[in-house]
């Protein structure tokens, strides 16, 4: 089945792996992803953060290109994309608001909007309740994993329609028809610092060590993400939170796709697993699987 | 006919809008109508007497006041037309206060629908004809509804008047909340102690029949006249031969039976008797545990009941009471606080109820009074206390102030540091609401001699941090700064809504309720424990947020109502009743079908088959008027001619 | 000693109709609970916490509500609109309250300002967002070299991030470059600043 897809532009920088494995997971799973010819930057946080209409017209002019090719459907891995290209949606239904957009783009905006969901959700209703463990290979059942969603995914209720925005299930359901242990983390929708970790370090890394503090007491063997900002904060960024805190922390942190591209038994190459900062060897150890070909840098190291 | 007709100002309360001078003058010209004035408050004693002077010097056969709303005055007025000698039902009302005045700012446009409605009730008047009530007999005995402290007040003080109770409790014992309780505030006195010999004295007062394990089915009739179907819940056991020896819960081998009395913070058996000051104290199985119910082997209970009480075949069974009056006392539940995700919502062992949290400090509860985390038994060191749980809280609905959470809290808090010396309570709080007497004072002394940290913010979440205890993010606003606690227990001031079924219950009583359950008053500041409904009344929490002191005041003031009521050999009925025309009445009988208060029988003339209203049974609510499809019932002063009068004097 | 702060004089009737207008919010019916604070995962480096920033905007008070760094510093995470027993959108109040300090060039939090221009401009010149390009603009901005030069090695060893910009093919980085064109003008004009 072809889906359209906006892959949202860490896809070609920091977040190459999630984009590796999104697509690896997707092709096993049937489904063709499609970018949307001639995408550009949704404008993320600093755009809605300066002004509410030149980030709805940055988002405006792709939902606007996908609506001209007949698009109904669009995903996207991305919660920053997501909550952008949502709520540009949205704000687009205010006739006041879309004249004032619609005089920042090259043409008026298509009327209709397709509608934009996450890959998560899109995985989720392509296969139904019981399609994924149809999928597995391997079981992740001697993993346990903290699913992290981040703050973006759920919030706010009303513009998101991704379940409880307290209480989200949908990773835990993917994961758990993968076979692994799966917590319940009471931090999965809180803030990881977002893109404050190059103007306000200090937050990032204290907001990402309180995440990285409970998976690692709660004997997680990795926390599982779904955006690539926070991905990069909990792994990238590890050594800064841990400096933080006062702690150490071996904790590998995967994106969902990795996790469940792993219960298909996709190769770690296919999943780029060698970009991960703190390595997922000792996972594939416990999964019995071969070490990724580049992983093993600081494997096993702690940061601190 | 010769028509009076007075514009009232009440004060500026209608004339602030209205320009009552012109109403009045205006109304001289309305058909029949002799006299009209203005006066500044009709309802005062001058303003009676004018009326009075008015009838007497133009001879008036009819009033008309413009004013307020029937609901309050109209007995005012009708006993003022009978003082200067006409018939009580010569008078009509309108409203030009509540409908008009207090609604709309537009004196002209205000100034013409006041005179309208006056225009419609001459109409009304004209057509208006004296009408004489009948009496009816009472029968002088009181349904009291839920034995909680307010019902077994009521009961108490009814029967002591001399006045015969039939009391109704849905649980296998009265008591309600209370008994759940381990020490009341502000005295810090036990709760069983002086319940418990309420509760005795309820179980031994020769002029109270208890039902127990039983809820109200049906309700038919009226003030004086009630009559109540009761369904008795199968117990499982024969309650006139049980003694309460306890000797089948000890027997029982299903012991992980869930424990409502203990708030499920605890286990009990399949047959048992829910704490030792039970009244009554008798034993009874919970069906959905039992292994004899549920898998038809066991019968340990039955064998060894001393007694030969236990009857596994026993069924729901019906009886139906005949009473004057009922008072609904059906208390409060907890709300449903596990839609709080961010606490938890229930998933956490140690964030508890502060009602579970009762059970734990008291002596009969499943700890024995000792202080013990759920999930592992230890003692808490550090404990914290969330207000406002479910209380002014609009994000869930809730915007009520759940009224003694304060001060419960207060006592909780003071509790631990008596069973846990070395422990430290936390209380996160918006406002300190404690206006009772003693009650401030009380909840200083947590603070001043229990060393009580109260924080003035709210919590946004609570979670466990993965190594035994929770982390309590919350704000102290007084500080200005967001704060954590990491706590090893929880405690939530859970919001109360009304009881479970209380809305059932008020639309069998016909009586209203607002968004969370609560009855809904006659009056909020003047009849606080009357209904909208003749001999309904309320006692206790069912009506709104209460303690035990008010509680019990509102049991005894119940009590007087019903007394008062009694104290009348006969009641007079509302002479506007439905009348049916004899020779229009074809006998098809669907008045008697719709009718809701049984007030139309069938009957024979002359070999016909007709409808007959029994006068002091009607209600005078109109549905048979109608229902009938050849117009032949009629109701009392709402006659189809009236009605179309007033649509004349509207329209024309 | 600091003066007590005289409300009646300094309250902004026009302000508080503005923050309300523009985030649809009743400030009133905020009743200062504080639960906003305590789930507010930034509020450890806020010089004043959300319930001052409700409190100040509800009392009028522009200059302490405008010359905050809390409005910059928020994350829009949202938790507090999540949690808010009066269903206030607190998270819109604090965006608007931004919006606001940002066209009157009050920037409490130069740097998070900073960081959002450099970012935006890589936007601008290519169509999509350059992670390096964004870190070599913020350095230059902000005379901070070292930001984040603790990361540099491993993140060259997982080659983690593009030397290269991406641009959007069939003149969209173009299309892209005239919504930035058009937003400047329109701000000139408008006399607000961009």
């Amino acid at each position: 089945m072809n889906y359209t897809y906006y892959p949202g532009c860490s896809a070609g920088g920091s977040s190459a792996d999630y984009e590796k494995s999104t697509r690896a997971v997707c092709a096993a799973l049937g489904m063709t992803l499609a970018d949307i010819p001639d995408w550009n930057c949704c404008g993320s946080t600093p755009a809605h953060a300066v002004d509410t209409e030149l980030s709805a017209a940055l988002c405006s002019r792709n939902l606007d290109m996908a609506a001209r090719q007949g698009v109904r459907k669009l995903l996207t891995p991305c919660p920053s994309c997501l909550s952008n290209l949502r709520h540009a949606a949205k704000r687009m239904e205010n006739p006041q608001f879309r004249a004032r957009v619609d005089e920042l783009l090259d043409n008026p905006a298509a009327p209709e909007f397709p509608d934009v969901t996450s890959v998560m959700q899109g995985i989720a209703a392509h296969c139904g309740a019981n399609g994924i463990a149809a999928h597995v290979r391997g079981s992740l059942s001697r993993l346990t994993l903290a699913p992290y969603y981040g703050c973006l995914m759920s919030r706010p209720p009303e513009v998101m329609d991704f379940g409880d925005p307290e209480n989200p299930l949908l990773m835990e359901n993917l994961l758990a028809a993968c076979g692994a242990n799966v917590l319940n983390f009471p931090l999965k929708t809180a803030c990881c610092g977002a893109s404050y970790g190059i103007p306000e370090r200090r937050m990032t890394a204290r907001l990402s060590a309180r995440i990285l503090q409970l998976a690692t007491d709660m004997k997680a063997d990795a926390v599982v993400a779904a955006c690539p900002l926070c991905q990069m904060n909990l792994d990238l960024r590890q050594p800064q939170a841990a400096k933080a805190a006062g702690a150490r922390f071996v904790m590998p942190v995967l994106y969902f796709t990795q996790a469940m591209g792993l219960a298909f038994g996709l190769s770690p190459d296919m999943l780029g697993l060698e970009k991960l900062r703190v390595s997922a060897d000792a996972l594939l150890r416990k999964l019995e699987l071969p070490p990724a070909p580049q992983g093993s840098a600081e494997g096993g190291k702690p940061c601190e | 006919m010769r028509i009076g007709v007075f514009v009232c100002h009440c004060g500026s309360n209608i004339a602030g809008t209205v320009n009552c001078a012109e109403v009045a003058e205006l109304a001289k010209s309305f058909p029949d109508v002799v006299y009209a004035d203005d006066p500044m408050y009709t309802c005062a004693e001058p303003g009676q007497a004018a009326i009075e002077a008015a009838v007497r010097e133009h001879g008036l056969d009819g009033v008309v006041v413009a004013s307020c709303s029937p609901r309050m005055h109209e007995t005012t007025f009708r006993r003022t037309v009978e003082r200067a000698g006409l018939n009580r039902y010569m008078f009509e009302m309108a409203n030009i206060r509540e409908h008009v005045s207090w609604i709309g700012k537009d004196r002209e446009a205000n100034t013409n629908k006041a005179a309208e409605l006056v225009e419609m009730a001459v109409a009304k008047l004209r057509r208006d004809r004296p009408l004489t009530a009948k009496t009816f007999d009472v029968v002088k005995r009181v349904l009291i509804v839920g034995g909680g402290v307010a019902g077994i007040q009521a009961a108490l003080d009814c029967a002591e008047g001399g006045v015969p109770v039939v009391l109704v409790e849905r649980e296998s014992t009265i008591g309600g909340k209370m008994a759940k309780l381990d020490k009341t505030f502000p005295t810090v006195d036990c709760s069983a102690c002086i319940l418990g010999p309420k509760m005795v004295d309820v179980a031994q007062h020769p002029g109270i029949t208890l039902y127990a394990c039983s809820e109200i089915e049906e309700v038919s009739g009226y003030v004086g006249n009630f009559s109540v179907k009761i369904r008795r819940r199968a117990t499982y056991v024969d309650w006139k031969k049980c003694t309460g020896c306890g000797m089948c819960g000890e027997k029982c081998p299903s012991k992980k039976t869930p424990d409502a009395f203990n708030e499920f913070t605890g286990a009990t058996t399949a047959i048992n008797i829910p704490f030792p000051q039970a009244i009554p104290k008798k034993a009874v199985i919970n069906a959905r545990h039992c292994r004899q119910l549920t898998k038809g082997k066991c019968g340990v209970c039955a064998k060894v009941c001393p007694s030969g009480a236990v009857d596994y075949a026993m069924r729901d069974n019906f009886v139906t009471e005949e009473v004057g009056c009922i008072i609904a006392a059906t208390g409060y539940d907890l709300m449903d606080w596990t839609i709080y995700r961010e606490y938890g919502g229930g998933a956490y062992p140690d964030v508890i109820t502060a009602l579970q949290y009762e059970r734990l400090l008291s002596a009969s509860g499943p700890t024995g009074g000792r202080i013990a985390r759920p999930s592992d038994g230890r003692e808490p060191q550090t404990v914290v206390f969330i207000q406002c749980v479910g209380s002014r809280d609009n994000s869930v609905g809730r915007p009520h102030c759940s009224g003694f959470c304060c001060m419960y809290t207060a006592k909780q808090a003071i509790l631990t540091k008596d069973h846990l010396p070395l422990s430290h309570s936390y209380v996160f709080y918006m406002d300190i609401r404690a206006p009772g007497k003693m009650y401030d004072e009380f909840s200083r002394r947590a603070v001043e001699e229990y060393g009580a940290e109260y924080i003035r913010g709210r919590v946004s979440a609570v979670y466990p941090d993965g190594l035994g205890q929770y982390v309590v993010m919350g704000a102290d606003t007084l500080l200005g700064e967001p704060v954590e606690i990491k706590a090893d227990m929880v405690v939530l001031a859970v919001g109360i809504e009304a009881a479970k079924g209380a809305s059932a219950l008020a639309e069998k009583l016909c009586i209203s309720y607002d968004n969370c359950g609560f009855f809904m008053e006659s009056h909020v500041k003047l009849k606080p424990v009357e209904t909208t409904t003749a001999g309904v009344f309320l006692a206790g929490v069912c009506q709104g947020a209460k303690d035990i002191p008010t509680s019990v005041a509102q049991g005894s003031a119940a009590a007087a109502k019903a007394l008062g009521l009694f104290a009348r050999d006969k009641l007079e009925n509302d002479p506007q009743t439905a009348q049916v025309d004899i020779r229009r009445c074809v006998g098809c009988g669907k008045c008697v079908r719709c009718c809701p208060f049984g007030a139309v029988a069938e009957t024979e003339i002359r070999g016909e088959k007709k409808a007959q209203i029994i006068e002091t049974v009607c209600q005078g609510c109109g549905l048979c008027a109608s229902t009938c499809p050849q117009g032949a019932v009629q109701l009392a002063h709402s006659t189809d001619n009236q009605i179309l009068a007033e649509v004349n004097a509207l329209c024309r | 000693m600091k003066e007590a702060t005289d409300i009646r004089r300094r309250r902004d009737a026009g302000f508080i109709a503005v923050v309300q207008e523009r985030s649809g919010q009743n400030l009133s019916a905020c009743y200062q609970c504080g639960n906003c604070t305590a789930g507010c995962p930034a509020g450890f480096v806020y010089d004043r916490q959300v319930h001052q920033i409700m409190r100040a905007a509800q009392l009028g008070l522009k200059d302490e509500a405008l010359d905050s760094r809390a409005v910059w510093l928020c994350l829009a995470c949202s938790t507090c609109s999540l949690r808010c027993p009066n269903n206030i959108d607190v998270a819109a109040v604090m965006e608007t309250l931004r919006h606001m300090a940002r066209r009157e060039n009050r920037v409490a939090a130069r740097k998070v300002e900073k960081f959002w221009f450099s970012f935006l401009d890589t936007v601008r010149a290519f169509g999509r967002a350059w992670e390096i390009g964004t870190m070599a603009l913020y350095m230059m901005r902000s005379l901070r070299v070292f930001t984040d030069l603790d990361l540099a090695p491993e993140a060259l060893k997982k080659r983690k991030f593009g030397f290269r910009p991406h641009t959007v093919a069939n003149g969209g980085s173009g299309a892209v470059t005239r919504i930035f064109k058009r937003y400047r003008e329109r701000a000139a004009r408008e006399g607000t600043r961009p």
